[in-house]
């Protein structure tokens, strides 16, 4: 490493761990053994073999506890794709009746009766890799309201007795807002009992006791890379009693759901990441709560046409004014600050930021690198004027006050700099 | 002097030996691949695996490579125009007006605020530099003489592009290189394979960048719009044929007309969407004394003797014309009649050209203005006749 390189490093500022996480300390140590000497595979008959089964086993159980499912219920797999895809697959694709191929153009919204039906059915915020299944399924999409919380009565509606398969996540990707998941559950106790309750719980580990929270679902997916472990490993929590088609098929591993040699080092990495996680989640909380805070407040003082989402604000706030006080951030983890800046795009933004070593993100990105145009901000009602300036700023566990005041230095020129250039 | 560049990359050759060119020179160089169609592309600049070939040869140059998503504006201002004046009959230049509204709008403006000093592409075209002749500079009150930049065609005859880069300002011109421009695709390859520039080989697209070789223009179009079918008729009336979609003819296209084979070639000459009509006729019909035109625009003011003339008023003079993209030139001059409608009159008569196209003067080498081609007036000797020079 060059001088040169050690001096940019210094003056990185990441704040896209909603996008992944730096692999913590716990997660490294963990994997190195089974590069190293452990190297076996699981699935072997011989005791180098049974080792590295242990291994596994030894983490399945440890995420059992820390997820509040049975051992038995872990589906070990290559992330929360291929999670949520064998979820929706898996249980909803055995009860869909109509035919691979469906709709082409998004899932159904909630008011349009066409070719779609009831059995399928997910928010209208979830992450491509519950909405491209659902949507090749033929599902339709619940709407969520202005703040991003899933409409409960649209749902109510829309479930019936023919409802096979819902999906809800737990915290969304692009706003940060956690999603009522026990009222989800208890709409459907009553309008839909035969409906199985899958959620992606893939932006709620570092912030949220999931165990509790994911309580309701029976399928519930998890990744590795978004609470400091590796990339590339992930699970699915399949409770037990449903019915699951695996869609890798193999050998036999994980009791015939999942075939693949097992990921050894990443499934042990994935444990001692969710435990070191699990340790320190109610300090890390308060201390990056604190931190989105400031950030948040800052930002919205400083900058004029700015709207924070997910957020209520309880009282007048005069610019340059603390508005800490007036600001319920209750719906949203501590880790998730979205902002949308009117009159900007995010593209340039997140390029000046980039110049100024913040680096950060606005929605999701598509194949080619390309940020698309926000499904999430479109269906809490913003419209292109505005949704065009978003900016995700997602803090993590190892986000410093330093990180911040960097932010803070950075964000209101860049915004300034190009509202100059636009007028 | 080394400035900031923002270079579009498509992934192809020519646009990664322009980045290669300018690192090289030492400027400060970011790669820029502009995402503008979503659906299927098989020749165009923005499939994945374009933007891969372009992130790599930066990679590979060691600049930092962008995407913008400009997908909402090129729906906006480039396809949905297209489907539309396919509707209305005419045949629109896509890659003019994604050249207009995105590359040399859009991109630009991006390039301003985030603070580069030029934007720079591929294209086979130079940017040259002409005396303006005496003009008062802004804000000075005295007249100083001055040089303005122009379009000039590319070195290489074969590749230049100088035709759907014709609505270029001079304004734009200033914040424009065009290194590739000045040498011959020959050299350009040579230039990629001495950097090892993965594109080297690769093959050019020419072809519009959202529609596929394997459905076509017509099938594009059928799936966005109705097509009306139609009856082929001669200049007298005799049906000869018939289409699937009158809107899907050309002017000046021979094959899918549905005629009988053998005989004198046949040319679509004129479409009547409202009468769902296309009347063919024979080489000699196409030919046209004035080709009318519409939205005329010149680079600046003409250059050359008629710069004391008003810009939006005719040139008294014989001007190379171009009609397609890859097409010859032929001298005409640029006229108006009488109630104000704008001609190219030929020196010799000429085929007429598709509604809708791009028709550029060149004088030389260097692109003076542009046109596009207007659907033929009824023409009778009386208004012929009344065609002259306004002065």
């Amino acid at each position: 490493m060059t001088v040169d390189d050690e001096v940019t490093n210094l003056c990185e500022t990441y704040l896209d761990n909603a996008a992944t996480t730096p692999m913590c300390p716990e997660a490294i140590e963990a994997m190195r053994p089974f590069y190293d000497g452990a190297y076996a595979n699981p699935s072997g008959a011989h005791r180098m073999a049974r080792d590295a089964m242990r291994a596994v086993n030894d983490a399945r159980d440890l995420l059992a506890e820390l997820w509040g499912a049975e051992p038995g219920e872990i589906v070990f797999c290559s992330g929360a794709t291929e999670a949520d895809n064998l979820a929706v697959f898996g249980v909803a694709g055995g009860t869909a009746s109509s035919t691979v191929g469906g709709t082409s153009g998004g899932v159904a919204g909630g008011t349009s009766r066409d070719n779609t039906s009831n059995q399928i059915l997910c928010s209208a915020i979830e992450h491509p890799a519950v909405l491209a299944p659902v949507e090749r399924l033929g599902g339709r999409a619940v709407g969520v309201d202005s703040l991003g919380v899933l409409d409960l009565d649209e749902l109510a509606e829309m479930s019936d007795e023919n409802t096979a398969f819902v999906s809800v996540m737990l915290v969304n990707n692009e706003s940060g807002v956690i999603q009522p998941l026990a009222e989800v559950a208890e709409v459907l106790a009553e309008c839909a009992p035969q409906a199985v309750l899958h959620t992606d719980a893939v932006q709620a580990m570092s912030w949220l006791d999931v165990a509790e929270l994911a309580g309701p679902a029976q399928l519930v997916s998890f990744s590795a890379h978004k609470f400091g472990g590796p990339k590339g490993v992930g699970a699915l929590i399949v409770r037990d009693g449903v019915k699951l088609q695996p869609l890798v098929l193999g050998g036999g591993q994980e009791r015939d759901r999942r075939g693949g040699t097992h990921n050894v080092a990443g499934i042990v990495a994935m444990a001692a990441a969710a435990a070191a996680t699990s340790a320190n989640r109610e300090t890390t909380v308060a201390r990056v709560a604190k931190l989105r805070d400031r950030l948040a407040d800052y930002l919205k003082a400083t900058v004029p046409d700015v709207v924070e989402t997910g957020v209520t604000e309880t009282g007048v706030t005069e610019i340059g004014a603390a508005a800490a006080s007036t600001t319920d951030r209750s719906r949203k983890i501590a880790g998730s600050c979205h902002l949308c800046f009117g009159g900007v795009e995010s593209e340039e933004l997140l390029f000046l930021l980039e110049r100024e070593g913040v680096f950060a993100s606005a929605a999701s990105s598509c194949a080619s690198g390309a940020f698309e145009p926000s499904h999430v901000l479109a269906a809490m009602g913003y419209n292109r004027n505005l949704d065009k300036g978003s900016l995700r700023l997602s803090l993590g566990s190892t986000t410093t006050e330093a990180d911040i005041d960097r932010a803070c230095s950075v964000i209101p020129n860049a915004v300034a700099q190009l509202r100059r250039a636009a007028a | 002097m080394a400035s900031k560049v923002m270079v579009a990359m498509s992934g192809g050759v020519d646009s990664s030996v322009a980045a290669a060119l300018l690192a090289e020179a030492g400027h400060e160089v970011i790669g820029v691949t502009m995402k503008l169609w979503g659906g299927a592309s098989d020749t165009g600049c923005c499939s994945v695996s374009d933007v891969d070939d372009a992130r790599r040869v930066c990679d590979h140059l060691g600049i930092e490579h962008h995407v913008f998503n400009f997908g909402e504006e090129f729906n906006e201002k480039v396809v949905a125009p297209y489907v539309a004046h396919h509707k209305a009959g005419f045949t629109p230049n896509p890659c003019v007006d994604c050249n207009r509204h995105i590359k040399f709008d859009r991109l630009l403006k991006r390039a301003d605020a985030l603070g580069f000093d030029a934007v720079a592409t591929g294209h086979h075209a130079r940017i040259v530099r002409v005396a303006g002749g005496l003009r008062s500079a802004e804000g000075t009150a005295g007249a100083g003489f001055v040089t303005m930049p122009r379009l000039a065609r590319g070195v290489d005859a074969a590749k230049d592009q100088s035709y759907v880069l014709w609505m270029l300002s001079e304004t734009q011109l200033e914040r424009l290189l065009l290194p590739v421009g000045e040498m011959n695709k020959q050299q350009v390859r040579e230039v990629a394979e001495r950097l090892g520039i993965r594109t080297a080989q690769k093959p050019d697209s020419q072809d519009v960048c959202f529609i596929t070789k394997s459905q076509g223009r017509r099938r594009f179009l059928e799936s966005r719009m109705e097509a009306t079918p139609g009856q082929v008729v001669t200049k007298d009336g005799a049906e000869v044929g018939s289409v699937p979609g009158v809107e899907f003819v050309t002017i000046g296209q021979r094959r899918w007309l549905g005629l009988e084979g053998g005989g004198e070639p046949m040319f679509a000459l004129d479409v009547d969407i409202a009468e769902a009509k296309v009347v063919v006729g024979s080489h000699n019909d196409r030919l046209v004394e004035a080709q009318p035109i519409t939205a005329v625009e010149w680079v600046g003011e003409p250059v050359g003797e008629a710069v004391d003339e008003l810009i939006d008023e005719p040139v008294e003079r014989s001007l190379s014309v171009q009609c397609r993209s890859h097409g010859q030139v032929s001298e005409g001059r640029v006229v108006c009649d009488e109630v104000g409608n704008n001609y190219i009159l030929w020196n010799e008569p000429q085929p007429r050209v598709a509604p809708g196209q791009s028709i550029v003067f060149y004088e030389g080498d260097i692109v003076v203005g542009g046109a596009t081609a207007s659907r033929s007036k009824k023409q009778t000797a009386g208004n012929i006749a009344a065609i002259g020079v306004a002065q």
